[in-house]
């Protein structure tokens, strides 16, 4: 499984950030990175609530 | 002393009462709550009924950026994108009844029924997603180019007079009056906010943030006048000018009234659901109706992590929520609470404002940047011993590790510890970069 985030989207807001930090940093200019995109079983609790968290809905999960 | 387990048996069991038979689920109020309460309840595997009841006649759309990015200007004949959720054929696949254009008007829950206008939906389980209503100019009510903005209407009124070049004041320095203000100043327009209390936002950030923040309205060129209320607002049908309690006069083509909203409980009157600065809820966001929980800005609930009442006008509390009460109204047994470090953010001409946490500390502490020089700036918010709070300007690379570290229950010596590395790091950073 993977995370997927749309960049146009993305605003860098980084409620994903505080759900899953191990996938995901708002950088020094406000910009997502994406750390890693492939999720661990133990992550995918946390990586489904920063999607359904996200306000600019721009993340999704690819199974 | 009553025995907690007969006490808790005999709470589940109201709980429960027609738990096994949830054939029905309804959904009263279709904004963010309730949009994602149905998404939720579907996700579960929920195969029974669903009614999704909307006052407004707009499928679900999302609020924050009615006065941020719809604000904006666009090309000549280019029209600002409405921001729907989900498109017309989202609800069909859903098997989403949609009941849209008609406000609920009543609750009967020893009859599980609620009422729109003279009709009737029946519910097994229900969730009070109705949002907040804003809170008017008293004697303003039918005058052109007065406007709150809570709806799409509302936004769409607002863009216009914008479009026309409007002299623009906005009555109340909170987060939707600053973004308008905000909005009509990026235009090139003349701003004036007026706040009623000396200091802006001190009820959301406290007296010291929300003076710092305020501040980025003169910085950016509109007019601040705070201490000051709305004496009347004069015009032959149309704004023409606004008259402040100290004698001074505006001139004025939109005025803007962002004084705030209250939860929109008055159809739940009689219902014998406990109001109390919205719909009281446990920490399940239960209301103590068998199948009937609240969700979004109605829900005044307990919120285990701080373990205090708390009511959020804020996105994420709204969508989490309206998935959490739909899961719990669809299993009362097995109800888990919801909790959270409340977040918000704003949009400010070039600054991003966000707040993780409660500001009801004892001490506010700058741990970075000079709040009248700095384009970005954190401060730290601490009770007894731990940090409850954090507030940044630009600071998105910072403020959602305060988040976890709130929701960790993080010492206050650690939190400044952790302030200080960032401190030192960030300098390297500039002396690798400048060296």
């Amino acid at each position: 499984m993977k995370v997927a985030v749309d960049f146009n989207k993305c605003t860098g807001l980084g409620i994903c950030e505080s759900m899953a930090p191990d996938l995901f940093e708002v950088n020094d200019d406000g910009e997502l990175v994406l750390l890693k995109e492939d999720i661990t079983d133990d992550e995918l609790q946390s990586v489904e609530e920063a999607v359904a968290g996200c306000p600019t809905e721009a993340l999704r999960i690819v199974r | 002393m009553p025995d907690r387990g007969i006490e808790n048996c005999a709470l589940n069991a109201v709980r429960a009462q027609g738990r096994s038979l949830v054939r029905r689920l309804v959904v009263v109020g279709a904004s963010l709550a309730g949009l994602r309460a149905v998404e939720a309840a579907r996700k579960t595997g929920f195969a029974g009924d669903i009614t999704l009841i909307g006052a407004e006649r707009h499928l679900p759309y999302d609020r924050p950026p009615l006065s941020k990015e719809f604000l904006e200007a666009t090309e000549p004949g280019a029209e600002a994108r409405i921001p729907f959720f989900r498109s017309d054929d989202v609800f069909p696949e859903l098997d989403v009844e949609l009941l849209l254009g008609e406000p609920a008007t009543g609750l009967d829950v020893a009859g599980k029924v609620v009422h729109v206008g003279h009709r009737q939906v029946g519910y097994d389980a229900l969730v009070i997603a109705t949002g907040s209503q804003l809170r008017t100019l008293p004697g303003t009510e039918h005058m052109d180019g007065v406007h709150g903005l809570r709806t799409l209407e509302d936004s769409l009124c607002i863009r216009a007079a914008l479009d026309a070049g409007a002299r623009t004041v906005v009555v109340g320095a909170g987060f939707i009056g600053s973004e308008v203000a905000s909005g009509a100043r990026k235009r090139g327009l003349e701003v004036t906010v007026v706040e009623a209390l000396p200091t802006p936002l001190v009820r959301a950030a406290g007296a010291e943030m929300g003076a710092a923040i305020a501040s980025l309205h003169e910085r950016n060129g509109t007019t601040l006048l705070c201490g000051r209320g709305v004496a009347a607002v004069e015009g032959d049908g149309c704004v023409e000018r606004v008259a402040l309690d100290d004698g001074t006069h505006i001139d004025a083509d939109l005025l803007v009234v962002g004084i705030g909203v209250s939860p929109s409980v008055n159809w739940l009157e009689g219902s014998g659901l406990t109001i109390e600065n919205g719909v009281v809820c446990d920490e399940t966001l239960w209301t103590g109706a068998p199948g009937v929980y609240a969700a979004g800005d109605v829900a005044n609930w307990l919120n285990p992590v701080f373990n205090v009442r708390q009511r959020m006008e804020n996105w994420t509390a709204a969508a989490e929520q309206g998935a959490a009460a739909a899961r719990n109204a669809l299993d009362p047994e097995n109800a888990k609470p919801y909790g959270t470090v409340p977040y918000f953010w704003s949009d400010w001409y070039e600054s991003r404002i966000q707040f993780v946490g409660v500001p009801d500390s004892e001490e506010v502490l700058l741990v970075d940047g000079d709040v009248d020089a700095d384009d970005r700036w954190t401060a730290l918010y601490r009770k007894g011993d731990r940090l409850v709070g954090a507030l940044t300007v630009n600071g998105q690379t910072v403020i959602m590790k305060y988040r976890r570290m709130i929701a960790q229950k993080s010492s206050w010596r650690d939190s400044l510890e952790f302030a200080e590395k960032r401190l030192a790091s960030a300098l390297a950073k500039t002396v690798g970069r400048d060296g």
